[in-house]
């Protein structure tokens, strides 16, 4: 009987194998794979038993996390919500997370590499892994002035600080608010969420980022940036502006909005045409320059590419080989041109930063559940746009606008502001886009201390003063915020 | 064996009896149970409960008991079983207490009242399990005794097995008529019944083994057992089934047939009895899945545990689900979240337990179960007579085919089946039938160890004049 207790036993020995390799497989092997799928809670658990890190504007925290009492321990809050959910985003148990919530998601859990002597110091000290902290850009004041300003039109705001490319403000409006999304009810969220994607007025789009509208008059300023780097153009240059010009190949004719022509014996100069944004003036200079030159320049300011600040934003465009009637409709911002407010702040800024584009940034610092500084953001220069002294000029062509042009209500007593007012038309019977990009101050040889783009979707009255009617005193106030903090 | 041989020829050798490693070795299952014990309140309370310190010392009392017990009533019982049992017990204690703690806290944040905690009736059993352990060791002084009631025993497994079936006492929880309730009080005399049906087959066998063994018909030029031989076979294999049909006890079947096929090899050597036992097998499995829907489901959810994870499989994808977040290291005690897991204080304890220890603990755990049953089988070979040999054979595979079965079916290695974890899961007729069968393997593993000098033996017992 011994052999066969003997047999037996190597029979059990290898159902012993038979397990331990089973579980060896499934702890081991197929252990990631089932991390990930719908039906385990776990991960999502364990993402929420962290207290994640907070999104900070100065010392001030615009998200954070606070301890309750259910079984997902932190609950997510954001403080003026809807000012600031452009840039956070959300985070949810449904949906993800959304803006800085998940491009800095390793940061704010916790679980960047960086932080694993912490985790180590965590462990041992008996607390839990605590999530990072991060910083960002974004000037309190600006973007209250900004969101403030907009009062619920449909509209963004992007401002940058020219000399770093930092942004001060990116405010959507009508905004969304975090708080709802980022709840533990499943059901306030999935309502929430489904009457934000209900909404005409898409609430949760974040539109300083992702809408792309076409910019109209002040892309002119990039037509011009484009004129004077070609050499030929000086401020005094005397360029046509009849009351209408006849696209070239076509039988169509393009007309200036008040219906005259914009100087006498249908021409005026360089710098008054952009000063009172004559279109066949820009369309004729748009001919000129051609279709190249102006989607070179336009490339030089960041059209055709996209950022990722680090959210990612849309690509603003510049069509490749328009024929000649749509060069002169792209010189003045029309055909297929679009582009995001953020776009148009970095035109603003470039123009003001001696012709050097910065790339635009959100994140300013991130720091450990310590908050010792783990890595401060590094400007970066996108570009040299435009040679510094035709970048002198074309500022000095921004502060006319403000001045003595369509830029009238941009003026800040004290400050010398320049800009340039825009209104884009959309379908016929569609009220315009209202825009206006503004740089202060012009006339300091540092450079600009602000740049901000506006615009006001489908929010236009008649007429070209749109811009500066609706669009101009956001951005006004916007630099004030800027340069009176 | 040698030793023995060696025990009579000098007179004066000792046979040394390992009372002292084994104290040692209680000591080290005291300290590893009870410093898990101890880090499931520091990881979830943040401190030492008040009643921890007296669970504790509820435990080292009874290893204490346990310990005197085996050092006077069985000196010479193989010194590793029981710590090793008592480690898993009391492991099993620790994780149990770990679910409470879970359950307190989900009654805080829904403000709700907890449920009663079950570590306390673990514990009373365990205690009654440790009483009954030691009645062993005093009432049964040779287990050749036992050999006497063989055919008591399989009536009194049989009514057992087939008591939860009975009207009035029977009761079904969760699809399974497994319980027997009464006054108030439910057991599972399944588990009882095991512990007899290994008596009677050990009995039935040590006087049968020959005929088993030696008198073969050819059935078309294959060497077969004669018919009458092969009738205890295949009652096992239709009381197995009755247990399956009537009781839907996939778990209790498979043991009970499986146990009785390892033993008739055993007993007579013959392959040919596990090559039939195993055509029987194969052919009631076939029939069970085409013919009941429940066991067609379980085979189901086996193949495909994500399919519906909502409903049917939820079970054993949220166990999956808990092995998997263990990994290698597992969360540590107290830090995952086995109460996901549906039942994870019974059926489930041990992916609780792989969860939270990772593959690392969880496979010394199951090398915890295959000492004790490497030192059981080991009580059967060193055992002088066959019964001795049959029964300690016998509960030690039954208590390694329990935990197969349990570990395969939670790990998705075979379909999932309803049997308790040996001395881990909470309940009761678990624990105190296992408690018991480890009762019986210490008496003859005692016997066993036992220099021939010192060995009560029946044959040896002297005559006596009685005056007439």
């Amino acid at each position: 009987m011994i052999r066969s207790v003997r047999r037996i036993s190597i029979v059990l020995a290898v159902m012993l194998v038979a397990v331990l390799a089973n579980l060896t497989y499934l702890q081991y092997f197929a252990a990631a794979g089932m991390r990930g799928q719908a039906g385990n809670s776990r991960v999502l658990l364990e993402e929420y038993s962290r207290q994640r890190g907070p999104i900070l504007l100065g010392s001030t925290a615009i998200a954070s996390s606070i301890p309750t009492d259910d079984q997902l321990k932190y609950l997510r809050q954001y403080a003026r919500g809807p000012l600031y959910a452009p840039a956070t985003g959300f985070y949810s148990v449904v949906y993800g997370a959304t803006g800085i919530e998940r491009t800095e998601n390793t940061v704010l859990s916790g679980s960047d590499d960086r932080f694993f002597v912490d985790r180590v110091q965590q462990l041992f000290a008996g607390r839990g892994v605590q999530g990072g902290a991060v910083r960002l850009t974004l000037d309190p004041a600006a973007q209250k002035a900004a969101y403030d300003g907009l009062a619920g039109r449909t509209g963004a705001v992007a401002a940058i600080d020219p000399r770093t490319g930092a942004i001060l403000a990116l405010v959507s409006s009508p905004s969304f608010d975090p708080n709802l999304l980022s709840s533990h009810d499943p059901a306030t969220i999935r309502t929430t969420f489904d009457k934000y994607n209900a909404d005409p007025d898409r609430p949760m789009l974040n539109r300083p980022l992702a809408m792309t509208l076409p910019p109209g008059s002040t892309f002119k300023l990039v037509t011009a940036a484009a004129a004077l780097e070609t050499g030929r153009y000086t401020p005094t240059t005397v360029v046509p502006g009849p009351a209408k010009l006849k696209l070239p190949n076509t039988t169509k004719e393009l007309n200036n909005w008040s219906g005259a022509a914009c100087g006498p014996g249908g021409k005026t100069t360089f710098e008054n045409a952009l000063a009172i944004s004559c279109n066949t003036a820009f369309a004729s200079i748009g001919l000129d320059v051609g279709a190249d030159a102006l989607r070179a320049q336009a490339e030089k300011f960041g059209f055709n590419n996209s950022f990722e600040v680090p959210l990612r934003a849309a690509t603003s465009r510049f069509p490749l080989g328009p024929d000649l009637p749509q060069t002169a409709m792209s010189a003045i911002g029309q055909f297929d041109v679009t582009a995001t407010a953020l776009q148009m702040a970095m035109v603003g800024a470039g123009i003001a930063n001696n012709g050097q584009v910065m790339s635009p940034y959100l994140v300013a610092q991130t720091l450990s559940p310590e908050l010792a500084v783990l890595q401060n953001a590094e400007p970066t220069a996108f570009s040299q746009a435009m040679s510094p002294a035709n970048a002198a000029t074309l500022l000095g062509m921004m502060v006319t606008v403000v001045e003595q042009g369509t830029g009238s209500n941009a003026r800040i007593p004290g400050v010398t502001v320049g800009g340039k007012t825009g209104t884009a038309q959309t379908a016929p019977g569609q009220p315009p886009h209202a825009w206006f990009v503004g740089v202060a101050p012009a006339d300091q040889a540092g450079g600009a201390q602000v740049a901000v783009a506006v615009v006001l979707q489908n929010g236009g009255g008649a007429a070209e003063i749109s811009g500066n009617g609706l669009a101009a005193p956001i951005a006004k106030a916007v630099m004030e915020a800027v340069l009176r903090r | 064996m040698s030793t023995l041989t060696r025990a009579s020829a000098v007179p004066r050798y000792r046979q040394p009896t390992r009372r002292g490693a084994e104290a040692g070795l209680f000591l080290l299952a005291f300290a590893v149970g009870a410093t898990a014990y101890v880090q499931v309140d520091l990881a979830m309370l943040g401190k030492v409960a008040d009643d921890t310190v007296r669970v504790l010392s509820a435990v080292a009392a009874l290893l204490l008991v346990v310990h005197l017990a085996v050092r006077l009533r069985a000196t010479y019982a193989d010194p590793i079983v029981v710590p090793t049992i008592a480690t898993l017990n009391i492991l099993g204690l620790a994780m149990i207490h770990r679910l409470d703690l879970a359950e307190v806290q989900r009654a805080a944040r829904n403000g709700g009242v907890a449920p009663p905690p079950d570590v306390y009736s673990q514990l009373t059993w365990t205690a009654l399990g440790v009483v009954l352990f030691v009645a062993v060791l005093l009432v049964v002084r040779d287990h050749r005794t036992l050999q006497r009631y063989t055919y008591t025993a399989m009536l009194a497994g049989l009514v057992l097995l087939l008591l939860p079936l009975a009207p009035f006492v029977g009761a079904t929880v969760n699809g399974a008529t497994l319980w027997v309730r009464l006054a108030g009080l439910s057991f599972q005399p399944g588990e009882l019944a095991k512990i007899l049906l290994t008596i009677f087959f050990a009995g039935y066998l040590t006087v049968t083994r020959d005929s088993l063994a030696l008198v073969r018909t050819k059935v078309m030029g294959i060497e077969l057992p004669r018919g009458r031989d092969l009738g205890p076979l295949f009652v096992a294999w239709f009381v197995s089934l009755a247990v399956l049909v009537f009781e839907r006890d996939l778990g209790t079947s498979l043991l009970f047939f499986g146990l009785f096929v390892s033993l008739l090899y055993i007993a007579t050597q013959r392959r040919s009895w596990l090559v039939l036992g195993a055509v029987l097998f194969i052919t009631g499995a076939v029939f069970a899945y085409l013919a009941f829907g429940h066991v067609r489901l379980r085979v189901d959810v086996w193949l495909h545990p994500f399919a519906d994870e909502a409903d049917t499989s939820y079970q054993i994808a949220q166990s999956l689900y808990g092995f998997a977040s263990g990994g290698m290291f597992g969360s540590g005690l107290g830090q995952g979240y086995p109460q996901l897991v549906p039942y994870a204080k019974s059926d489930f304890i041990l992916a609780a337990f792989g969860e939270e220890l990772g593959l690392i603990g969880l496979m010394a755990m199951l090398v915890l179960y295959g000492i004790v049953v490497e030192r059981g089988l080991r009580a059967a070979i060193a055992c002088r007579d066959v019964f001795g040999t049959l029964l300690a054979a016998g509960l030690s595979i039954s208590l390694a085919l329990q935990v197969f079965v349990v570990v395969g079916g939670v790990s998705r290695l075979i379909p999932l089946t309803g049997l308790t974890t040996p001395f881990l899961a909470a309940g009761g007729s678990s624990l105190v039938a296992n408690w018991l069968a480890i009762g019986l393997l210490i008496r003859i593993s005692d016997s066993a160890r036992r220099p021939d000098a010192e060995s009560v033996s029946l044959e040896d017992a002297p005559t006596q004049v009685v005056p007439l």
